[in-house]
């Protein structure tokens, strides 16, 4: 529901100002709530009363706006209140921090939506093309004298309706669960993938190395050969074991297929990026034929966009991961654009690395053998995520099933 | 009241006005100078004048100059830029005599008398064609008084003072027509009602000036003059017909004082 407050002041209950007020609300297809009303004590006194005025659209709204305008009800909002950014790097003093719920700004008279929103930033304005657009702005990137809202008057969120009657979630009665139908879930997900194919959006995909662990990165691959995956994002572990699984037959020296330690196999990671970074990068292995599958080699046949970051563990690391931070995050950023669902598998920074950047109106399903990582992205307040606690080979073992058409 | 020596038609800013039906400046000369007679003469008040400024044709509807409360005057902000250059040599004749000057927030339109007439303590206001109703919240807090805002609806009714004029705090004579529901309810509940006929209402009946129990309004409408006569007061008509080609009659070219 899109919603504004107005304030309507005077002799309204003598004028029948208010009945008029309210009559045009309904009669336009709005509703309204009075939040506050003050009745002049006496027959010279003037009458308050707040009201909030409720539509299905923008576009609605504003038709009411403008209507009960005349009558003397006026918007309460005031406009957004900007300070300059003191120096590269630095919001000004009482800065607003952004949610991941959609947002918008009242500028010069109208609201400007945020086309770019994202938990823990700035909001900064822009001139594009000769309009005036209004985004988010992480803490680093922020310019010497750029404008940033502080405080927050003139900033309206809208929050996200948890249940939408088309969710193929809607039977979830809360966010995470163990002891619930696994499979039920598994093919929701896989009807909301085929979903989001349809609205033309994107398909995220963030994984950690258990997937190659448990054998289960065959699945993945199969899901990227299938074309279901449009993005990954991962660190250099998943790359690196899954290298190494299909250059060795090993996932951190262990067999994949039989579960035995092989000899000298704590080798077989280093080995894997050493030969790798001697071609230049996973590409280049690819294209020279040293490697021939796997989930890396199946990014680049299927020209998946993936996003390696690094982190202060990391062997090697490999040529394409990103060790600056920052760096990792703006790759990030730039690739969650489009995107309507994204799917985390065993990985806990990973996965709320992605969840800071999304908005909250993307859905996002976690899945982890260990419920404090669902719990973990759930209480940074990503709104639209769905946990599933389970074994991540399993998982998609499930997922591979379901978009395969094995109907379960 | 302004004596018509710059008055024309040479816009038009409301639905009477026609460039194609201009007024006869002569006549109009003449129907102003009997108005003029009829009030210091018959009904035997005081009026003062004030000099029409050349560029200003519709300075002689003195009622827009604003609201005149005791040693106050309630300056408008005129909706219309042809109308804005009045309002300099408006405040400058009410400064010069000593009177408080009083302007309505600059977002807020306010067009004097035209739009706010007392019945009694409360003050009846028009909004919507000329006036805002932000104006009126302005006028009761300055005024400390009871503000009762009433909807125009109908083009031809464009100012309150031409669709409804108080004899009293008890009785109002207005046109129907010109309001909106919620405006006439609102009257209903509030006083006892003389309504005028639609063919009168065109004729500007409800454009009168009342000074006590005399009343002085434009010619062609008998049956609003018997009625007021059969209820005690002495009705004088003048023929205003000039005037009403730009939209206003005997209240529009009034202030009141005192």
């Amino acid at each position: 529901m899109h919603s504004e407050t107005v304030l309507l002041e005077g002799h309204i209950i003598d004028s029948l100002t208010l009945s008029k007020v309210l009559d045009t609300i309904l009669l336009l297809g709005g509703t309204y709530e009075i939040h506050r009303f003050h009745i002049g004590a006496t027959m010279d006194q003037a009458s308050q009363a707040e009201i909030i005025v409720q539509a299905d659209s923008d576009e609605r709204l504003e038709n009411i706006l403008h209507q009960i305008g005349q009558h003397g009800a006026n918007r309460k909002t005031q406009e957004a209140v900007f300070a300059p950014a003191p120096a590269d790097g630095v919001f000004p003093e009482g800065f607003y921090v952004t949610t991941n719920l959609e947002t918008s700004i009242r500028h010069q008279g109208r609201w400007i939506p945020i086309d770019n929103i994202e938990m823990d930033c700035g909001i900064t304005l822009r001139r594009h093309e000769g309009e005036i657009v209004a985004e988010t702005v992480p803490l680093h990137k922020v310019r010497q004298g750029q404008p940033v809202v502080v405080g927050d008057l003139g900033v309206r969120i809208a929050p996200v309706e948890r249940r939408k009657t088309e969710s193929a979630f809607r039977f979830m009665g809360s966010e995470t669960s163990s002891e619930r139908s696994k499979a039920r879930m598994i093919s929701a997900i896989a009807e909301e993938m085929r979903r989001v194919r349809a609205d033309g959006k994107k398909i995220l995909f963030v994984g950690g190395p258990a997937i190659v662990h448990t054998g289960a990165g065959r699945y993945l691959e199969a899901m990227i050969r299938s074309g279901w995956l449009d993005i990954l994002f991962a660190g250099n572990a998943l790359a690196t074991h899954d290298i190494e699984n299909a250059l060795y037959g090993t996932s951190l020296g262990v067999e994949i297929a039989t579960g035995t330690h092989s000899v000298h196999g704590h080798e077989n990671h280093l080995r894997a990026i050493n030969t790798i970074k001697s071609r230049g990068g996973i590409c280049q292995a690819v294209e020279s034929g040293i490697l021939t599958c796997g989930i890396m080699h199946a990014c680049i046949q299927h020209q998946v966009d993936f996003v390696l970051a690094g982190s202060i563990r990391d062997d090697g690391p490999l040529p394409e991961v990103i060790t600056d931070t920052l760096k990792a995050q703006d790759a990030m950023r730039e690739r969650v654009k489009q995107v309507g669902i994204a799917i985390m598998v065993a990985t806990t920074l990973h996965s709320v690395a992605t969840g800071n950047l999304l908005p909250a109106a993307v859905a996002t399903i976690c899945v982890d053998s260990d419920a404090d990582t669902v719990v973990k992205l759930l209480d940074r307040g990503s709104h639209q995520t769905w946990g599933l606690v389970t074994d991540c080979e399993y998982f998609l073992k499930e997922l591979v099933a379901c978009l395969n058409g094995d109907a379960r | 009241m302004c004596a018509p020596d710059a008055y024309d038609l040479r816009y038009e800013i409301n639905a009477w006005m026609s460039l194609k039906n201009r007024p006869d400046l002569s006549l109009a000369t003449q129907q102003w100078a009997q108005l003029y007679r009829v009030m210091t003469e018959s009904v035997g008040i005081q009026v003062e004048l004030i000099p029409q400024a050349a560029e200003t044709p519709d300075m002689v509807f003195t009622a827009n100059a604003g609201l005149v409360v005791g040693r106050r005057i309630l300056l408008s902000n005129f909706r219309h830029p042809e109308r804005q250059l009045e309002a300099p040599y408006f405040r400058a004749w009410f400064e010069q005599r000593g009177y408080e000057v009083l302007v309505p927030p600059e977002t807020c339109k306010f067009e004097g008398e035209g739009d706010a007439l007392f019945a009694g303590d409360t003050l009846l206001a028009g909004y919507l064609k000329r006036s805002d109703i932000c104006s009126h919240q302005w006028l009761s807090e300055t005024l400390q008084r009871r503000v009762i805002s009433l909807e125009l609806v109908d083009p031809r009714w464009y100012h309150l003072d031409t669709a409804l004029f108080p004899l009293s705090d008890e009785w109002v004579v207005y046109y129907p027509g010109a309001f909106d529901s919620y405006a006439r309810r609102v009257l209903e509940a509030n006083f006892q009602l003389i309504e005028v006929a639609p063919e009168e209402a065109l004729k500007f009946a409800c454009n009168s000036v009342v000074i006590g129990d005399q009343i002085v309004m434009p010619a062609g409408c008998p049956k609003l003059q018997t009625e007021l006569q059969s209820r005690g007061f002495r009705v004088y008509s003048v023929p205003l017909s000039e005037f009403i080609k730009s939209g206003g009659a005997a209240k529009c070219l009034t202030l009141y004082l005192e």
